[in-house]
């Protein structure tokens, strides 16, 4: 038994020469997976699933319009609203939106815009529409329904 | 004994870093980056109002319509369709039925078919004539949900993505991830869509639901 009793002279520091390793770890795993966002989204935002995906190459080609109920109801209501940037805009205010965003972008790449709506799953059809046929009446004629994988998380 | 214990006992720490790094790499790997993926579609232009609508003769043979209420029952050639997901096989023997080749461009198409396409062509006089007659027409209420329209969507891709995936020889999912920028793969895409469009017509809603 007198061998357990034995004190040891060993140190009980543990060796911190990694730390700066696994702090660099941690910035760079957080770093590559934020993503910044650069409007505040207010409506509610389930996306729906489909199977069918294709990805959008070109990010700067692309525009993003959110349909959803709000988030605040007391303020603004119950009824499935457009958000475009960081604002609700009426179906009349997407071609002004369009030929904005178009604006933005070299002439060459005018035609090439795309919208991705990012539309909540429970709301209807009429909304959506409305925003296709102000998308025709412009000319933008490139369309995303953003959706997500189904079947995988 | 004694003179091993007062040494200080150390664990060798020099690989640590090489364990950093490679749960770093790890994250980084399995990490998915919130990409933009969804359904692509390109619009129709809007139609000229100087110019009258073309007459459209199709034989309604040559079309496969699709149509949801605002209670989202879907009502299939005239008959209703409660499973979703059939709709893809329904499409894809519409698409390859060659009932009646209607020229001699698609009597090639269909030549140049893999067998497994072969077999799924019918040649029933009551369905499409070939590829390039068949319109898939799709029309929503106002009041559909947006999730059904984006499901029965999705089967329509998929039938014509199966199909350009089998010609070939690759699945549905490759195809679609096929990058237009290198020439092989576009060569590929290229050949996958000949002569067979994907052509779907999404009618704008009727009115009838509320909002």
């Amino acid at each position: 038994m007198a061998k357990f009793k034995k004190k040891s002279n060993t140190s009980q520091d543990i060796p911190t020469a990694a730390l700066p390793d696994i702090i660099f770890m941690l910035l760079f795993f957080f770093m590559v997976t934020t993503v910044l966002r650069e409007v505040t989204i207010n409506v509610k935002q389930s996306i729906p699933k489909a199977t069918q995906l294709r990805k959008l190459e070109q990010k700067k080609l692309v525009s993003y319009l959110y349909v959803g109920k709000p988030n605040d109801p007391e303020k603004f209501g119950t009824e499935p609203r457009i958000q475009a940037n960081d604002a609700f805009i009426e179906v009349d205010g997407i071609i002004q939106f369009i030929e904005e965003e178009k604006g933005k972008l070299a002439e060459h790449e005018k035609d090439q815009l795309t919208m991705s709506l990012k539309v909540d799953e429970e709301t209807k059809m009429g909304i959506v529409s409305d925003i296709t046929e102000k998308m025709k009446d412009v000319n933008a004629r490139k369309l995303m329904y953003a959706a997500s994988q189904k079947g995988v998380e | 004994m004694a003179r091993s214990g007062r040494k200080i006992p150390e664990v060798n720490s020099s690989s640590m870093a090489d364990i950093a790094f490679l749960l770093l790499v790890f994250f980084l790997v399995t990490t998915t980056i919130a990409t933009d993926k969804g359904l692509t579609l390109t619009l129709p232009p809007k139609p000229d109002p100087n110019e009258p609508p073309p007459d459209i003769t199709k034989n309604q043979r040559n079309i496969f319509k699709i149509l949801v209420n605002s209670s989202d029952r879907i009502m299939v050639e005239d008959e209703e369709l409660t499973d979703v997901t059939k709709l893809r096989t329904m499409v894809k023997e519409f698409v390859l039925n060659f009932g009646k080749p209607t020229s001699e461009e698609a009597q090639a198409l269909y030549n140049s078919l893999p067998a497994s396409l072969k077999a799924l062509s019918k040649k029933d006089p009551t369905s499409s004539d070939d590829p390039k007659e068949a319109v898939v027409s799709f029309k929503a209420d106002r009041g559909t949900s947006y999730d059904v329209y984006i499901a029965i969507l999705d089967e329509l891709q998929g039938a014509y993505y199966e199909i350009y995936g089998d010609r070939v020889g690759i699945s549905a999912d490759d195809f679609r991830a096929l990058d237009r920028k290198k020439p092989d793969e576009a060569e590929k895409y290229k050949i996958a869509r000949e002569g067979i469009g994907m052509q779907i017509s999404i009618a704008e809603p009727s009115k009838t639901g509320d909002n």
